[in-house]
């Protein structure tokens, strides 16, 4: 017994000096990956290529879950012989990651605003030259240098789809009908809300803050102060208890309201369409306060090995038809204003229903998704950055 | 080993014998080629991927370009330290694996008992079979399964609303995870105590009897300490991998484990990996600590 011991010692010991040789090994290998990639960062960013070449015969994605629906990927493995491979994401954050971890494996991203920015500060995303995308031209004005992808007049990335997070409610559970997002904050529907689980949700808590309580001055629910800030967080925090779960991805939310244990919350509108088919008695409108929202760009990774195949890939996504492919898919709406009368004959009445035709001032009532940073353009550097966020964040769930 | 295969083309059956005549010859030469490669994979796959996270909880993350920077500081165990959430995070996970592990006992202890000392052969088979089964299915298939049963509008509600009670609102709170939990993790519980119950000799319970003890006494004073290491053993299972489990509090709780923080550092929020080690280390910590005391309980002869 007592020798047998011995030896058990001696074998951890053994794997000890192992583990510690391995570690040495990994250390030394990770940094010498960091330092080279960072050298090609650099070279990439300074030149535009000025026409698109042959395709490379292949293309990796990173996309939200729908972005890439065999519908419009296999005419476009057809035509151009770039064979299309994706990895879907489940939040800005995790698009952030994969690109960052991902080196050359990847060449596209479908980035919402707030990884956008995030992705063009860590050099993780290369300029593209909107001339060579032949349907820019249709573009609504609002998305062809739109802040979120386009910095100092430099476009990383050709904008793809937009839309409003909306307020989602069973008509029959929920009466009078809402009117404002003060319903999500409200302990009559206690246990029986729901809100994404995602830091940039307190940004929609600034958002309602800003019009039921003038008196803290918020103009931007991305660009907030510390006082602002813990007023959204304090809000959130008092939401807490009301909820029911914090989604992690859509199909969660469409269980919780098939289900009855939510009865109102936050949402996108490819929920309300999923339930709706289901019959499930549901409908979502975008609040008196207004509403956030996302606005995606497709962006080259600054490694990537396929930039031939990422040209022509963005160049048929722009194209009207599958803009207006993927906005009935989704719910979404396209960036390309001649997709209206294309959703209309694939699904009638699609064009209004997902606010293809609506004028600019509707693009302008939705405070899009970004990344918040400490420089929130005051010059004063005094707002609080997204480490902040994502930190209140924990804290918020507990 | 080139050279045997060589021999081998040439006469199979007089290389087979001189192989077999070196084993034989050298013991050591056997342990060494059946423990060597799954011993050198767990090696440089586990412990040397444990160094790696371990050294690496005192590394950090620059915020403005998310990598990570290989300069040695005790910031991620600051943070921890300072911030009462995670305090409270990991109580919670703590807490909730002691409750796991606590139900488990209870509920598999009488469940072996009637399995090793009282079923008949067949039907001895037959809750074997049973413990069995749930494993045999997909882990997410059952606990989505617990996800309908405990909806609003789901099983249980709909068999409580049918004798009349009232309806429970236990979905998507604390009390499910503990329930999933309990349910998942039960077999763990069952096979061990089984095991060391099954093990305890007729003889000495006769001799207990004779002696002069009652049932209970028999059951307290021979039956129980003989079977701790089998319950501690399972305690070992139960409690691990609660402590470790991210799904289950995802899909049908909604507050968040030691699992969750760290999943969300890793894939999700801030690719904080230097957080999340330090964080992973805390279960780390407290399983070593469990496992010394199992250790003096006895429960590895249990194993």
């Amino acid at each position: 017994m007592r020798k047998q011991h011995r030896h058990v010692l001696g074998w951890a010991a053994a794997a000890l000096v192992v583990g510690a040789l391995a570690l040495v090994a990994a250390g030394c290998g990770s940094s010498g990956s960091k330092s080279g990639g960072g050298s090609g960062t650099t070279s990439a960013a300074s030149s535009l290529p000025s026409s698109i070449g042959k395709g490379e015969g292949k293309l990796s994605l990173v996309a939200w879950e729908g972005y890439t629906q065999p519908q419009w990927v296999k005419p476009f493995e057809q035509q151009t012989g770039c064979k299309v491979t994706s990895k879907y994401a489940g939040s800005s954050d995790e698009m952030v990651t994969l690109i960052r971890q991902g080196g050359s494996q990847y060449d596209m991203v479908s980035a919402s605003g707030d990884a956008s920015l995030r992705l063009i500060r860590g050099h993780d995303v290369q300029p593209m030259n909107p001339k060579l995308i032949p349907d820019y031209e249709n573009f609504i004005g609002a998305l062809k240098s739109p802040p979120h992808n386009t910095v100092d007049g430099v476009h990383y990335g050709i904008s793809l789809q937009w839309g409003p997070n909306t307020l989602l409610y069973n008509t029959q559970k929920v009466t009078p009908a809402p009117a404002s997002w003060s319903s999500i904050y409200d302990p009559k529907y206690k246990g029986q809300i729901t809100v994404p689980d995602n830091p940039i949700q307190i940004a929609d808590a600034a958002l309602y803050l800003s019009k039921a309580k003038p008196s803290l001055g918020i103009a931007d629910p991305y660009e907030l102060t510390q006082p602002q800030f813990d007023a959204a967080v304090k809000l959130m925090k008092q939401q807490r208890p009301l909820l029911k779960k914090y989604w992690a991805l859509a199909s969660d939310e469409i269980d919780l309201f098939k289900n009855g244990d939510a009865v109102i919350g936050a949402s996108w509108p490819y929920q309300t369409n999923t339930l709706k088919a289901d019959k499930v008695p549901v409908t979502d409108l975008i609040p008196k306060e207004g509403a956030t929202g996302w606005a995606d760009t497709w962006m080259l990774t600054s490694k990537s090995k396929h930039p031939n195949c990422a040209y022509l890939w963005t160049k048929w996504v722009s194209t009207a038809k599958v803009q207006a492919q993927q906005a009935i898919y989704f719910g979404e709406t396209p960036a390309n204003t001649k997709a209206c009368p294309i959703m209309d004959q694939l699904s009638p009445g699609s064009c209004e229903q997902y606010h293809a035709n609506a004028p600019a001032s509707y693009f302008k009532s939705i405070k899009f998704w970004k990344t918040p940073s400490a420089d929130c353009g005051n010059g004063k550097n005094d707002c609080v950055d997204y480490t902040k966020w994502q930190q209140a964040w924990t804290e918020i769930k507990g | 080993m080139a050279a045997q295969a060589d021999e081998a083309g040439r006469s199979t059956r007089a290389a087979r014998r001189r192989l077999s005549t070196t084993f034989w010859r050298r013991p050591w030469l056997r342990g060494v080629s059946l423990l060597g490669p799954p011993a050198g994979i767990f090696l440089a796959v586990y412990i040397a991927a444990i160094g790696v996270l371990f050294v690496s909880a005192f590394w950090t993350l620059d915020p403005f370009t998310g990598e990570i920077v290989h300069r040695w500081g005790l910031g991620n165990f600051r943070t921890l330290w300072n911030d009462h959430t995670y305090w409270r995070i990991a109580g919670r996970t703590i807490g909730l694996a002691a409750a796991v592990t606590a139900t488990d006992v209870l509920i598999a202890f009488p469940f072996a008992y009637f399995m090793a000392r009282m079923a008949s052969p067949r039907l001895r088979t037959l809750l074997f079979v049973l413990v069995l089964l749930p494993l045999w299915s997909s882990y997410l298939a059952r606990i989505y399964a617990w996800r309908l049963i405990l909806a609003n509008d789901g099983a249980l509600n709909w068999g409580l609303g049918g004798l009349g009670l009232p309806h429970q609102h236990i979905a998507y709170t604390n009390w499910a995870v503990w329930v999933v939990f309990s349910y998942v993790w039960l077999p763990f519980m069952i096979l061990p105590i089984y095991a060391s119950l099954e093990r305890i000799p007729d003889s000495y319970l006769e001799a207990s009897g004779d002696l002069g003890a009652r049932r209970w006494t028999t059951f307290r004073r021979v039956i129980l300490p003989l079977a701790l290491p089998g319950v501690v053993a399972g305690s070992i299972f139960t409690f691990s991998l609660t402590l470790g489990d991210y799904i289950t509090p995802i899909l049908v709780g909604n507050t968040q484990f030691i699992g969750n923080v760290v999943y969300r550092d890793v894939l999700g929020l801030t690719y904080n990996l230097p957080f999340a080690a330090a964080f992973a280390t805390i279960p780390l910590a407290v399983m070593g600590v469990y496992l010394v005391l199992a250790r003096r309980a006895g429960a590895f002869e249990a194993l």
